[in-house]
């Protein structure tokens, strides 16, 4: 590691402020960034820690929405959103360990948006949106690629809204060795469709299987997607799969999820 | 009733109270007044030549105290290898210069470059960071086939090449196994790879090395599994110092697994810079740095061939075989793969003819040695896989097969030069059939084939030499070392026993289970029994633990000891008691003159013996305390057999274990606890092996394992319950307990067997799978489903 200096605002509105030091990072449940920095991997001369922010965390259910502060833990999502939400909260409760968990926030995962994470798929089957320090931006705009968002220099995740579907599951196959997602398909039917969204497979980060969602619309059943594949040129391939096993999971997962919500 | 105490009981470990609670005093906790901090620039490529290292700028960050380099070390030994092998043609194997720090070229990722040793651990990393560097990147070569082709990049430019040695054994059979095999009426062959596993205790290495100047004493504090033997190569073969002016300590230390048998270059550069720079030096790896410095294990690749009649006797068999050392030689990696290797080809079968043909090969990868099992596990999975192989073939059951092809009659010679002493192969296979349950099996296929699900039984046999190992045998081929064991007994004056061991505990359990021998011996209670081990001021000149030689070995160098004490202390006894020597029996603590009433209890004894008012000083010397050395006079073979039952997921290629069963003969048993623990240990590394774990480099060098995010280390929840049974005992004949070995069994025993089921599992839905490469990862079975 590098030595820096370390903030811990208690506002957003302080936060945002302490991120305009040059070189400054905002720091999450540190679950990605601390490894990478005592990887020296990157030096950032000041961490703004958002823990202390009591405006960015909780749960809430109102009117079919369920609302995640940003500095939410996913310990938290996984016991809270448990009634609201049960899919999200199953999701959440499976990341990785327990002190990923109790540290691990929403709002560090979106921003960071690897593409092997669990919640981008989440937020992006949801049709959710991500409340910024600056602005609210719609899931759909909001991931652009591997590690990449529409997130600007300093600005924050302050909070997620997740529309409630009537029905959904996540369907994670772990890569052995992290356990993040080798392909995550989550799948979420709402009164005016079903959105299917995969993580892990795809060179382009978390996408929206949008041949599935169709043939979905049009007949609810695991039966819909026969004849339907993905094409294996732009999946991931490492240690773990191939293009083609990627691809081959993305069709298994999604109708696992299908039969899940039934 | 099962005993309280003594051998054959299973008290709680006592070690494990200041383990699980936060108490042990491990390496890095040892920290000394001014210590500095070293941190080692290493090579990012895996071959290139070093055209310039220059550490001005360096030098001159804050806190530095020094920056070694390569050149440092001109005037140093090179770090040695304790194994010579022979090859074929009589000639000693390739064995090129291992220096402390890289000169002229570095040969790995993670071949140490340079040493910055500052004032703190983060200063000498930054100062790493300023230090400019030249290197012209070489191809690189990985594969060892390609590395043995005319033309290859030279791992070692004053070598002929990267063959290491082609050893043949027995090459006097060498002729008749091929016209054996050209004549036979079925051969079953198989190619397989028995990958690379990168060992990963729980604690990473770590050094200290300290300096007294007033003294001229050095001494270095490791994670050692045998800090004697880091004592005589450090100390005789690179640094030149005298063994009586160098102590090693090996305090408490968290795993081994083999790897920390072996004297890297850490250990002796951290020794070696406390001297140059006066302040005692440390050393602690990072997890990152253990994946490219701590030796690996394993990496062969195998074409075996069985030969059998038209009775399906088996009557010979073939294996050729491409051992990887990495690019240079660790400590014992030569005899991994030849002694420890090809003396086990014949299994638990009287198999006639048999030649193992093995090309050592250097590459530029992280140097290979001895990890759990070491040679005995690469033994176990070719000929255990190849006869299940053979049995589908025919079309007969694979435990038929086995059982028709046992050896039954002991001692047995077989043609590998071991003998096997006893062993009862049938017993084990009749208790796994049992426990297993193999007779619900069909039943549980159903019930998976209902659920969408595969299932497959997998079975394997497992021989082992352990114990290791008789000293004049290893000499003639090729140790330059002596395998014994050592214990010093020290009775105190109010009757409690302090042994000195020259074997180490590592998570082995010898605080629990060796006081529980001396216990039963003498009957007292195993609290007045302490067990010191790892620092070579206190102990005696000791080889260490692996290869299960500490109870066998060990054990038994302690019980010699032992009974020298017990010999003095009736003698002892008699004079108190005025009896005659030969009427004084020991039983519970109590000396006793038979036939009489009269007895005195151990603490008169022992009290008698350092208080010598009453005592015949004329004829025997005051005190009681022995010393034993112990040199086995042949291996010991414990065997079993063991079955895996997995499920397959068709449609993604997960295998999940439903159910893993032992049954071993580890001869007669001191704590069954911590021989059932020995066991689920193994059986996880082998579980571990077979389905998730692998150390992968791309073609250029690279290690894409590098970390816990690649490379799968197994879980808690990615193991069964086990059913282990140890009851079938067939004694070993030839050490004073009976003993056998137990440490490395679950994971020689596990790896065949599981893949053996997988294939099963395949075949059960009409497949036409024979092998698929460990790991069975779900991306390799559901591509070996694909056809
Ligand atoms: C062992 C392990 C296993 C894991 N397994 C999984 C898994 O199975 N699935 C999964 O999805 N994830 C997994 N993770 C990742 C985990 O969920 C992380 O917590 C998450 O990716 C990052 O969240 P964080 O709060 O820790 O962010 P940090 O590490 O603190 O920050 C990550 C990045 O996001 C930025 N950032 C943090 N918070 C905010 C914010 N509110 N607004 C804007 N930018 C912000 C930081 O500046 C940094 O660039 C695992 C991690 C570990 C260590």
């Amino acid at each position: 590691m590098y030595s820096f200096e370390v903030d811990k605002p208690g506002s957003v509105e302080a936060a945002v402020a302490a991120l305009q030091i040059e070189e400054a990072m905002a720091l999450g449940g540190g679950q990605t960034l601390i490894p990478t920095l005592k990887q020296r991997l990157a030096s950032p001369s000041r961490l703004v820690s958002l823990a202390g922010i009591a405006e960015m965390k909780g749960v809430s259910a109102v009117d079919g929405v369920v609302t995640i502060g940003g500095g939410t833990p996913h310990a938290t999502v996984a016991r809270e959103a448990a009634g609201a939400y049960p899919a999200l909260a199953a999701l959440a409760g499976n990341i990785g360990d327990p002190a990923v968990r109790n540290r691990g926030t929403i709002g560090g995962s979106l921003a960071n948006n690897d593409p092997a994470a669990c919640y981008p798929s989440a937020a992006l089957a949801s049709g959710a949106t991500i409340v910024t320090s600056s602005r609210e931006i719609a899931a759909d705009d909001y991931f652009q690629g591997m590690f990449t968002t529409a997130l600007h220099e300093g600005e924050i995740v302050t909070a997620v809204r997740f529309p409630v579907p009537q029905a959904a599951s996540y369907q994670k196959f772990e890569q052995p060795a992290s356990r993040f997602a080798l392909v995550g398909v989550f799948l979420a039917r709402f009164a005016e469709g079903v959105r299917v969204a995969v993580t892990g497979a795809s060179e382009d980060g978390v996408f929206r299987w949008s041949e599935a969602e169709e043939a979905l619309n049009k007949e609810f059943r695991a039966d819909a997607l026969t004849g339907l594949a993905i094409a294996p040129e732009n999946m991931i391939a490492d240690l773990h799969g191939t293009k083609e096993y990627r691809a081959h999971l993305v069709s298994v997962m999604t109708k696992r999820a299908i039969r899940a919500v039934g | 009733m099962p005993k309280d105490h003594g051998i054959g009981a299973s008290p709680k470990r006592r070690e494990d109270v200041r383990f699980l609670s936060g108490t042990g005093n491990y390496t890095d906790d040892i920290n000394l007044n001014g210590q500095a901090y070293v941190h080692f620039l290493r090579s990012d490529v895996a071959h290139g030549r070093i055209d310039r290292v220059d550490t001005a700028a360096a030098a001159a960050m804050p806190g530095v105290v020094r920056i070694f380099t390569g050149a440092d070390f001109e005037g140093v030994g090179g770090l040695p290898c304790g194994w010579q092998v022979t090859d074929r043609h009589g000639q000693p194997m390739a064995e090129p210069g291992h220096p402390v720090l890289a000169q002229g070229k570095v040969r790995h990722v993670g071949d140490p470059i340079a040493a910055v040793v500052a004032d703190t651990y983060e200063q000498a990393r930054d100062a790493a960071e300023a230090i400019e560097l030249d290197i012209e990147e070489l191809p690189a070569v990985v594969d060892m086939k390609a590395a043995l082709r005319d033309g290859a990049p030279k791992v070692h430019d004053d070598l002929a090449g990267n063959l290491c040695y082609d050893w043949g054994f027995v090459e006097e059979n060498r002729e008749a196994v091929d016209k054996a095999i050209k004549e036979a009426a079925h051969v079953t062959t198989l190619e397989l790879v028995n990958q690379r596993m990168v060992a990963n205790p729980m604690e990473p290495r770590v050094a200290v090395g300290d300096y007294n100047r007033a003294t001229g004493d050095h001494t270095l504090y490791t994670t050692s599994q045998n800090p004697h033997v880091i004592r005589l190569l450090m100390g005789a073969f690179v640094l030149g110092i005298p063994e009586h002016k160098l102590r090693v300590v090996a305090p408490d230390v968290g795993g081994g697994f083999g790897t920390k048998i072996f004297h890297y270059a850490e250990e002796a550069f951290c020794t070696f810079a406390a001297k140059a720079v006066n302040r005692p030096v440390k050393w602690t790896s990072s997890r990152s740095e253990a994946f490219m410095s701590d030796a690996h294990g394993r990496d062969h690749v195998t074409k075996i061939e069985l030969a059998l009649d038209a009775e399906n006797n088996f009557v010979a068999l073939r294996t050729d075989t491409h051992a990887n050392m990495g690019a240079y030689l660790s400590t014992f990696a030569p005899s991994v793969p030849t002694w420890l290797h090809g003396t086990l080809m014949a299994g638990n079968y009287k198999t006639p003819l048999i030649y193992v043909n093995v090309k050592a090969v250097f590459t530029n990868t992280v140097p290979v040695d001895a990890y759990r099992g070491a040679g005995r596990p690469e033994a176990t999975f070719q000929l255990e896989r190849v006869i299940d192989k053979a049995a589908r073939e025919l079309g007969v059951d694979p435990v038929a097969l086995r059982r028709q092809n046992f050896i039954t009659e002991f001692p047995y010679a077989t043609p590998v030069a071991v003998e096997y002493d006893t062993g009862d192969y049938n017993a084990t296979m009749d208790k796994l059939i049992e426990i297993g349950d193999f007779a619900g099996f069909a039943a549980r296929r159903a019930a998976s084939e209902a659920k969408g699900k595969l299932r497959g039984l997998g079975v394997n046999c497992y021989i082992e030499a352990c114990g290791i190992a008789p000293s004049n045998l290893v000499g003639q081929l090729g140790a330059r070392a002596g395998l014994y064991e050592s214990a010093t007994v020290r009775v105190n004056a109010t009757g409690g026993l302090v042994v000195m061991t020259g074997s180490h505990s590592h998570g082995q359990g010898h605080e629990t289970a060796f006081p529980q021998v001396i216990a039963e011996m003498i009957g007292i209670d195993e609290s007045m029994v302490e067990i010191v081990h790892g620092d070579t001021a206190n102990t005696p000149m000791g080889m260490g633990t692996y290869g299960s030689r500490s109870l066998a070995v060990g054990g038994s160098a302690m019980v010699r000891a032992t009974e020298k004490i017990i010999n003095k202390a009736k003698r002892i006894a008699a004079h108190l008691m005025e009896a005659s020597e030969s009427d004084i029996e020991l039983k519970d603590g109590q000396f006793s003159v038979a036939g009489t009433d009269k007895s005195v209890a151990w603490g008169d004894v022992t009290l008698a013996a350092y208080v010598p008012h009453n005592y015949p000083l004329e004829d025997i010397e005051p005190g009681l305390e022995e010393t034993a050395f112990y040199d086995p006079s042949n291996f010991t073979y414990p065997s079993g057999a063991y079955a895996c039952e997995v499920e397959v997921d068709p449609e993604t290629g997960r295998v999940t274990i439903e159910r893993m069963t032992a049954a071993d003969d580890f001869g007669n048993i001191v704590n069954p606890m911590i021989v059932s623990g020995q066991v689920h240990g193994g059986l996880a590394q082998g579980i571990g092996q077979a389905l998730l774990e692998g150390c992968v480099y791309d073609e250029n060098g690279q290690l894409l394992s590098a970390s816990y995010m690649d490379y799968a280390m197994p879980r808690a929840d990615d193991l069964p319950f086990y059913t282990v049974d140890h009851s079938c005992v067939t004694p070993c004949t030839h050490n004073p307990l009976g003993v056998k070995g137990c440490g490395e069994a679950g994971a020689i025993g596990s790896p065949p067997s599981v893949v053996n089921a997988v294939v099963d599992a395949l075949q059960s839905a009409g497949r036409d799978v024979t092998h698929i490469d460990m790991p069975l990862s779900p991306a390799r079975v559901w591509a070996a489903l694909q056809g």
